[in-house]
């Protein structure tokens, strides 16, 4: 798993931020257009790209996408 | 055809005890005697402001793993049968799933019914069991009325006391579950309600009045009509105990013990006088811990085990709030 | 052995729209248009003033009788599944025994489940029939869980709408109700909660905030942890449906149509993509009614008879509040 790929996916969530913007030390909770409904399409992602269930209540502790990244790979 | 039988049973009482003595003291034209002889409880168990049904069950639960040495991973389906669970949503079986330490892959729901409860619990149990659902049913009973209570229903205050129990059912155990016989009349749902607080009347009504009796009328709490109830039993008790016999092809004379829902004890003698049972084969336990609802029959059981006096062919029989009714006979080994 | 079967499904919607343009109205254009796109509902049909999931399971009840022809005399057991029961006590199953005018000979209770209520509705009926204590079943099926939710709550109220049910559960029928795979998690409890109300907190704890999305959090309304309950759907739906397949001897090929609980379209997506199965073989009706929670899966049978889609082996999966689940598959004739 590759953390320019993976910044690229997530990315990809989001219909109105450009995807320029987001790098691995954006605090992405902070993002506009960020809401509960992000949540359920980055979990799904998740499940879809890498194969793993994530715990919400660990995922909600990360900041950066970065911080997500390296959370994400902790669960495969 | 799979048979379904009681393995064990256990009840827990809290911890507060409500003497007469101390329901005199609020209601000082009433004596200690009068209660005493009236109804039948000399004192009732009340469970804590912050005490719930679910706590009850809990630990009526865990006292039946405990004396028996049931190992929790064996138990395959929870009931709960309550009228007074901890949220509107979730179950409060599901909670229980989790508190006990129990399987994830197991079936878990309340039930809704008061003294004809456990009945109605055994024979879902016993369908559970019979059509391959499930092989050890922890069946669960738990009420908490004195919290529906109005501070001044002496009459209601005097009858109600506050208990859960906890039965295995399974594939084996020292008492068969039996046929059947089971009723139902909305009719006489207005005559013991608590009126508001759920879906029908949302909001607390503060409507409380006085009748000619003095005893507090209130949608927000417990009411009963006690003669109606009383004329209820009269006509449906001794009709139902008559349907099950039949239904098990047995008559009254092979009934080695009778146990009622413990209502009152006015009302059970009369109903044993009826019905023309000698009172060495008429279960009664009430004064030390009252009217019990749902769990009133498994304390009995519990109790009447104790005295050696479960043998042969044991008639349960519930009734009450619904109105509801059942009846079932055990064939103990 | 006796054997149970599915008779006939019916159901009913109160006869209140709300649409999303009518939402819009209430909250910004936006959020509701990125909601709808993911939930895939475009109107829920809401109870009435004062109308109450009961009124809505009488109206169902008499829908099915109606279409059926069954005779009300016929049926020999009532059991309501609903997490909104007119009263605390008595249980809601005995008023509708009185107001459907059915025997009084028959037995009525109410469970108390969600999402997964209807499978397990089933399995209780199942074993009813098999212990020989019924033979024609009338499970109905009752919510308006609207009335828990927060007036600004924007995202459930896009999600949820009422709705009731009927279905006649019988020693015949067209669909053979095969083995069931049951489960509980009471540790997700919280995620799925009205708080107050009700036994645990009596009282209204008025202690409204708003999360950082801007959506009410009251113990005193329905919260509901969307990210949570998805990831539990994630964790248990797939597993569910091996389960149910392999206690069937059954493969996933077999299934010709999967009917699952309908929570939200991006969530049925979701689980279709991760089990593989092609659109043709999975149900989703959800965009003219919302998801009405224990009600789905058996509205979701009637639509899919309509359109002739309900042949051969039928999975049916429900999960949810509790956390609670359960799978069972039908044999269509």
């Amino acid at each position: 798993m590759e953390l320019n790929d993976f910044i690229s996916k997530f990315a990809n969530l989001f219909e109105e931020t450009d995807p320029a913007t987001i790098t691995a030390d954006t605090v992405y909770s902070q993002l506009e257009e960020w809401d509960s409904v992000m949540v359920l399409l980055l979990v799904s992602m998740v499940d879809e790209e890498y194969g793993v269930i994530v715990d919400v209540e660990e995922m909600s502790e990360t900041e950066t996408v970065n911080d997500l990244f390296e959370y994400v790979k902790s669960l495969r | 055809m799979k048979k379904a039988y009681i393995k064990h049973v256990a009840y827990c009482l809290p911890e507060q005890v409500v003497t007469n003595e101390a329901i005199v003291q609020d209601f000082p034209e009433w004596s200690v005697e009068k209660i005493t002889e009236k109804v039948g409880v000399k004192q009732r168990h009340v469970a804590a402001a912050d005490e719930t049904a679910t706590d009850l069950a809990e630990r009526a639960a865990n006292k039946l793993i405990e004396e028996n040495g049931i190992d929790r991973a064996s138990i395959d389906f929870v009931i709960l049968c309550t009228q007074s669970p901890d949220y509107f949503l979730p179950t409060s079986a599901c909670l229980l799933q989790e508190r006990l330490g129990l399987r994830e892959d197991i079936g878990a729901f309340d039930f809704n019914l008061g003294c004809s409860g456990f009945v109605y619990g055994l024979a879902i149990a016993k369908g559970l069991i019979t059509s391959g659902v499930a092989e050890n049913v922890l069946l669960l009973t738990s009420e908490t009325y004195n919290k529906y209570l109005h501070p001044k229903d002496k009459g209601n205050r005097t009858i109600f006391g506050d208990a859960a129990s906890a039965a295995l059912i399974s594939i084996d155990g020292f008492a068969e579950v039996c046929d059947f016989a089971l009723g139902t009349n909305g009719k006489g749902a207005k005559n013991l309600i608590v009126k508001s607080g759920a879906s029908r009347l949302r909001e607390k009504q503060n409507d409380v009045s006085f009748d000619k009796n003095g005893n507090p009328v209130s949608s927000d709490h417990l009411y009963m009509n006690g003669a109606q109830i009383y004329v209820f039993t009269q006509r449906n008790v001794p009709k139902v105990v008559n349907e099950v016999l039949e239904k098990n092809g047995l008559g009254k004379e092979d009934i080695d013990l009778f146990v009622l829902h413990q209502a009152n004890q006015y009302m059970l003698d009369f109903l044993r006088k009826k019905m023309g049972i000698p009172e060495e084969r008429f279960f009664m336990f009430m004064e030390n811990v009252g009217n019990t609802v749902s769990s009133s029959i498994p304390i009995c059981l519990v109790e009447a085990h104790k005295e050696n006096r479960l043998k042969g062919n044991v008639l349960l029989c519930g009734f009450g709030v619904g109105y509801s009714w059942g009846a079932v006979v055990l064939k103990i080994n | 052995m006796k054997k149970a079967y599915i008779k006939h499904v019916a159901y009913y919607l109160p006869e209140r729209i709300v649409t999303n343009e009518d939402i819009v109205k209430l909250f910004s254009e936006k959020a509701v248009e990125k909601i709808s796109e993911n939930v895939g509902i475009q109107q829920r049909h809401l109870t009435a003033p004062g109308e109450t999931a009961s009124d809505l399971a009488v109206k169902a009840a008499n829908n099915l009788f109606e279409e059926s022809g069954i005779d009300r005399e016929s049926i020999d057991f009532v059991v309501l599944c609903t997490q909104c029961a007119d009263y605390f006590m008595p249980s809601t199953a005995c008023v509708l025994q009185n107001r459907l005018g059915l025997r009084k000979d028959i037995g009525a209770f109410d469970i108390d489940l969600g999402c997964s209520g209807y499978v397990y509705g089933l399995a209780i009926a199942k074993g009813l029939i098999m212990g020989g204590l019924a033979t024609n079943v009338l499970l109905l099926t009752a919510d308006n869980v609207t009335r828990y939710l927060h007036p600004q709550d924007k995202g459930n109220h896009m999600l949820f709408g009422d709705a009731a049910t009927a279905t006649v559960i019988s020693t015949e029928g067209s669909a053979e109700i095969m083995d069931f795979v049951l489960g509980t998690d009471g540790s997700g409890a919280n995620n799925l909660i009205v708080k107050s109300g009700a036994s645990r907190m009596p009282e209204r704890q008025d202690d409204l905030t708003f999360d950082k999305n801007g959506s009410p959090v009251s113990s005193d309304h329905m919260y509901m942890n969307g990210a949570q309950i998805f990831v539990f759907t994630q964790r248990i739906v797939p597993k569910l449906v091996k389960d149910v397949l392999a206690k069937n001897n059954l493969n996933q090929e077999d299934i010709n149509l999967f009917v699952f609980h309908q929570a939200n379209r991006f969530m049925l997506d979701f689980l279709r993509k991760k089990l593989g199965v092609p659109e043709d073989r999975f149900c989703i009706y959800l965009e003219n009614v919302g998801n009405t929670a224990s009600n789905t899966i058996p509205i979701s049978l009637v639509e899919a008879k309509k359109e002739n889609r309900v042949n051969g082996k039928v999975m049916l999966c429900g999960f949810g509040v509790g956390y609670s689940w359960a799978g069972v598959v039908l044999n269509v004739e």
